[in-house]
């Protein structure tokens, strides 16, 4: 192992480094539960297993390793509108269904989820790649928490718009993405049901196992059929979602281009229309942040979750003063990560979602360096098979590098120096996104200003990447409009009078 | 010999300005008797740029008035209409080829100024209806707060010339938004004496920027343009079919009334803190708890 030296600022010396991340290797430590799965899905419309009428299915593959995991039903047009009817039967009833009756419905689809966690936990990493220490602490819990919170407000919505009457929308269409598929879906149906609506969801064509497994705990439940109904495919399902003329609502989290192609195909119609979309947050480094501290930040902002993460700190805003040290203190952190078998309990990075989404973040990162960003990438052994891609950062970036511009969703870091507040402000808000930004600064008075001046949804000081069922979360300019979570995330599945 | 009376030029108020369309061109406004009443600038997409310039250039600022100050002015601007009402229930008349009865007319100015009272006492309120303090299940202070989306875009109904403008645009404001707003086609009047109003009240120019034209030529560019970043409008379903398909264009903000629907501007349902919400954004902010 080359020793290794990191220069300080302070001292211009060469001082001594411990790098032990390469030095031992790790023994494997995989998670062995059951996720109980099946080897073939079908549709789950009005509170039963049915079979697609396309007499199609498609496969969902472990991204891990390449191998197929369980066929899956793919819903039509047909099977959309069998959804579409039974969620709309269920209406009637679930609208007019005391809020204190649906509330310990929620609280029963909590409790059961929070008794088959490690087993969803599982599932969920095989299904998509995301770490089992991910899974395990973040995405299962974090779905439980969010059932749970929504649970309680099902009898007390009249708090939520003082002042005014609240109802139902009625039948809401969902459709979510692959990177947090358990979690995306408890954002999408816990408000939707305190509210009095039913649903109609799709899960992304790459991660469906879980919803389908949500489907489980929905009949253990008891929840009254058609409530909630699981429709599964590709882009043309969602569109059928989409259209249904008995939609009262769109929820949708995805990308922008898709968000936008949402808007017009809805544009002349009266559905209300929710959407969480893409990002390119700016994570700012001032000269007097803890360093250290930022550098835990700055890792976990961007390859969290591979990086697959609309509101990832994807572009490193650092004062100049500090760039070297944080860049040089930064390399080091990451060449620590682990990445690999995502089942590995060790694991930081697990693999990449799909091949496609491997093929997006390459061609990207090929711009970058075809562009004059300098690229850094630990010396990591990938796994032979799969799909996999180093932790990387780029420096030298302008503002004008696609890197710098297009979300890539993935573990790619953009760094950039700034000099003064006003510069930081100015290309932090130098985007067409505005879903979140992250600020590291140990002055009280400066993390208020940029907190005030930056253009996003949320902001992170001093820490990043967290999550709340009571904390709304949502997007300026083009992430998106509406919000998830909170008082004001059930304001979008209510209607005011 | 009778003194022959002056007559007025309308022109529209944009930027703290009384301008004419930057072409040159107008279109004729007749009473209710169908006799020549005055030329009203008949406004181009270019105008509508310079006037989301003008937009623009006041938004900053007006955004970082306190609100209370907000409060105040727009509560002036309520004092500047009920001192000459009069000018404006004439203006509503005169517009309507029906012939509103001076009473409707006196009714809607009266209802415009109770509505702008309304909104000005909400400007140092609705942050505290509408902000939150969030609960998180972690070490974190975690605060919701509301900020203005920026620029405006209003589309006018065509009945409700006054009241209707006043309701769109008034939660907009106090919200720290700034608007450009295509005024009633069919009944421009009571928009081009409401801006000489607004030019007397405390309102920072550029604030209030009101168009006069046809909206099938300026709603395409409402529709497209990028940085107005919401629309509150009034129009018939095929003009609300162009503005959410320009707005899906920047993922903009649509509020929308169907013209078909018959909207009464009347309603309680318009004087609401929900009406203000529709032009703010949220934004939650986090910070670890620690010593």
């Amino acid at each position: 192992m080359p020793s290794r030296t990191l220069k300080t600022k302070k001292s211009g010396r060469s001082a001594p480094e411990l790098i032990f991340g390469d030095l031992w290797n790790f023994d494997p430590a995989p998670e062995t539960a059951d996720p109980k799965l099946k080897t073939s899905y079908d549709l789950f419309i009005d509170g039963k297993w049915v079979k697609a009428k396309s007499k199609k299915k498609f496969a969902s593959i472990n991204p891990a390793n390449g191998e197929k995991i369980a066929d899956i039903a793919l819903a039509n047009d047909a099977d959309v509108n069998s959804a579409y009817l039974a969620a709309n039967r269920a209406q009637k009833m679930w609208g007019k269904t005391p809020g204190k009756e649906r509330g310990k419905y929620l609280f029963r689809i909590a409790r059961l989820l929070q008794d088959k966690a490690r087993e969803f936990a599982v599932a969920e990493t095989l299904d998509g790649g995301k770490p089992i220490k991910e899974s395990r602490d973040f995405d299962v819990p974090m779905a439980a928490a969010h059932f749970f919170y929504h649970a309680g407000w099902a009898d007390k919505l009249e708090y939520i718009a003082p002042g005014k009457r609240v109802e139902p929308i009625g039948v809401v269409g969902q459709v979510i993405p692959w990177n947090f598929p358990l979690l995306m879906l408890a954002w999408k149906v816990a408000p939707a049901l305190a509210a009095g609506n039913c649903v109609v969801l799709k899960p992304a064509e790459t991660t469906s196992i879980t919803a389908l497994k949500f489907a489980d705990i929905l009949q253990d439940a008891g929840l009254p059929k058609g409530v909630v109904n699981i429709v599964t495919g590709a882009s043309e399902t969602g569109s059928a979602v989409i259209n249904h003329p008995l939609a009262s609502k769109i929820a949708f989290t995805g990308s922008t281009e898709v968000g936008k192609k949402i808007m017009r195909s809805l544009a002349g119609t009266k559905k209300k229309m929710t959407l969480e979309l893409g990002g390119k947050a700016a994570n700012i480094i001032f000269d007097d942040a803890s360093i250290d501290q930022a550098v835990e930040g700055i890792v976990n902002g961007i390859f969290f979750n591979q990086g697959h993460v609309c509101c990832a700190g994807s572009r490193l805003l650092v004062q100049e003063s500090v760039a070297d040290l944080v860049i040089t203190k930064l390399k080091t952190r990451i060449r620590m990560l682990k990445v690999g078998n995502p089942m590995d309990k060790n694991t930081d990075i697990g693999a990449i979602n799909s091949l496609a989404q491997l093929n997006k973040i390459k061609s990207l990162v090929a711009a970058g360096v075809r562009e004059g960003a300098k690229l850094y990438q630990p010396e990591c052994v990938l796994p032979k098979t799969g799909y996999y891609f180093r932790p990387s950062l780029f420096t030298g970036v302008t503002q004008s590098h696609r890197i710098a511009r297009e979300e890539i969703f993935g573990p790619v870091l953009s760094i950039i120096t700034f000099r003064t507040v006003e510069e930081a402000i100015e290309k932090a808000n130098n985007t067409v996104f505005g879903l979140s930004a992250g600020v590291w600064t140990n002055k009280g008075s400066r993390i208020l200003k940029m907190a005030a001046e930056l253009k996003a949804g949320v902001v992170w000081a001093n820490t990043y990447n967290k999550f709340d069922p009571t904390s709304p979360f949502g997007g300026y300019k083009e992430s998106g409009f509406g919000r998830e979570g909170g008082r004001h995330g059930l304001l979008d599945y209510v209607k005011l009078s | 010999m009778n003194r022959l009376t002056i007559t007025k030029t309308p022109k529209v108020y944009v930027g703290g300005a009384f301008i004419r369309s930057e072409s040159g061109r107008v279109f004729a406004l007749n009473d209710a008797n169908g006799n020549f009443f005055a030329n009203i600038p008949q406004c181009t997409r270019k105008d509508l740029r310079n006037a989301v310039e003008a937009a623009a250039k006041a938004g900053p600022a007006w955004a970082k008035r306190t609100p209370y100050n907000r409060a105040q002015i727009i509560y002036r601007l309520a004092e500047m209409i009920e001192a000459r009402s009069s000018e404006l229930v004439d203006a509503i008349i005169l517009g309507s080829k029906n012939g509103t009865s001076k009473f409707a007319a006196e009714q809607e100015v009266a209802a415009s100024i109770d509505r702008l009272v309304y909104f000005a006492g909400w400007a140092d309120k609705y942050e505290q209806v509408l902000g939150n303090v969030n609960p998180v299940a972690a070490p974190y202070f975690n605060f919701s707060v509301t900020e203005p989306m920026g620029i405006v875009g209003v589309i006018a109904p065509q009945q409700s010339s006054l009241l209707g403008l006043i309701s769109l645009f008034a939660p907009a404001i106090v919200a720290g938004n700034t608007i450009v707003a295509a005024a009633s086609e069919s009944k421009p009047y009571p928009a081009i004496v409401l801006g000489e109003m607004l030019a007397t009240s405390d309102l920072p120019a550029g604030v209030v920027n009101i168009l006069t034209g046809f909206h099938k030529e300026l709603i395409p560019t409402f529709a497209t343009h990028a940085h107005i970043r919401a629309l509150v409008a009034e129009a018939t379903s095929d003009e609300l079919k162009t503005l959410a398909l320009g707005a899906a264009e920047t993922i903009k903000r649509l509020n929308s009334f169907s013209a078909e629907d018959k909207i009464d501007w009347f309603s309680d349902s318009f004087e609401s803190v929900y009406r203000i919400q529709d032009t703010l954004e949220l934004k939650t902010v986090w910070h670890p708890i620690g010593a």
